[in-house]
């Protein structure tokens, strides 16, 4: 009796194992090559430079806020995405980070409606 | 029922996942808050200090001062810590694949990389010292190094972890099997470069 509990178990267990792509991505054996990174960094180092090339035109002053936001944003979603293998490993850690940075946002909008009351 | 899955290294555990890597998230996600604070302290009080030196080109009751940030030098800066990120998964990449001889040369690389970072950071320190900014002379002295003087201290840490591992390696105790301990120090690595990312934009650049 107890054989065929610990079978119809195992049964179960087989049906709700991940797919086997999930589970080579928890193990890094899907993450990218080193002439990805390679790429990566390449396109990082172009960004960088594209910013501080825009911080010194004077035309797009009005535009410099919005266009350095986004390219920082670029920047951050790169290395997140590739480097720290956000793209390749399990959601959960992803979750976690993008809470991370919701509670860091929060926290920012709310000093900012109290200091415009107080100051 | 709960569904078990093997992690690396043979553990079980109940998400599948390795708790040290969760751990690490964790810890990553509680920095984001506190580097979060930081920035929107910097950015909220941002303008309203009435004593030079400023950070940009100021024109106050018809005096005008000159910024004292040096953008082309933090440029430079900005992007040696990028390429330290790019050496810092190289390094996964090399011991991941059981290379541990470049897997070495990587992480010495990110660690030299690192000190350099952490030189300009000194010298950049020094040069705004002498020119009267101190973290009690202004508003913006205050929030400016107890942001930058916090992340330079991530940065050291950084630096002493990667050397630890580099020593590890010498004794062959840095192996593709161990490569969870070089891929959670990556992740604390890369968060400190993601950090300086915002930094460098909010900070720096936006006026």
């Amino acid at each position: 009796m107890l054989y065929e509990r610990r079978a119809r178990v195992d049964a179960q267990r087989d049906t709700n194992a991940p797919p086997e792509d999930t589970h080579l991505a928890m193990h890094g054996e899907s993450h990218p090559g080193y002439l990805e990174y390679v790429k990566i960094a390449v396109i990082l180092g172009a960004i960088t430079a594209v910013e501080v090339g825009v911080y010194y035109v004077e035309a797009i002053e009005d535009l410099l806020i919005p266009i350095l936001i986004a390219l920082s944003t670029v920047k951050f979603a790169l290395v997140a995405l590739w480097f720290m293998h956000l793209k390749f490993d399990n959601r959960i850690f992803s979750w976690l980070f993008v809470g991370g940075i919701m509670l860091a946002a929060s926290v920012f909008l709310v000093a900012w409606t109290t200091l415009d009351i107080l100051l | 029922m709960q569904h078990v899955t093997p992690a690396e290294h043979g553990m079980e555990t109940s998400t599948g996942l390795d708790n040290r890597k969760l751990l690490m998230w964790l810890f990553l996600a509680s920095e984001c808050l506190f580097f979060g604070s930081l920035v929107a302290t910097y950015l909220l009080y941002k303008g309203r200090s009435t004593t030079p030196p400023f950070p940009h080109d100021t024109t106050i009751a018809g005096v005008e001062y000159s910024g004292i940030y040096d953008i082309p030098f933090t440029s430079v800066s900005s992007f040696v810590l990028l390429m330290s990120s790019l050496t810092m998964v190289l390094a996964l990449a090399a011991l991941q694949r059981d290379n541990r001889r470049a897997a070495q040369v990587w992480i010495l690389a990110t660690a030299l990389l690192g000190i350099t970072f952490l030189a300009g950071q000194a010298f950049e320190f020094t040069e705004f010292y002498h020119e009267g900014l101190t973290v009690s002379s202004s508003v913006f002295g205050s929030t400016f190094f107890v942001l930058t003087g916090f992340h330079g201290t991530h940065v050291a840490v950084g630096v002493l972890i990667l050397l630890s591992l580099f020593v590890m390696g010498l004794r062959g105790r840095l192996t593709s099997e161990r490569s969870l301990n070089l891929e959670l120090a990556g992740l604390y690595w890369h968060f400190v470069d993601v950090v300086w990312i915002v930094i460098f934009t909010f900070v720096y650049l936006i006026q």
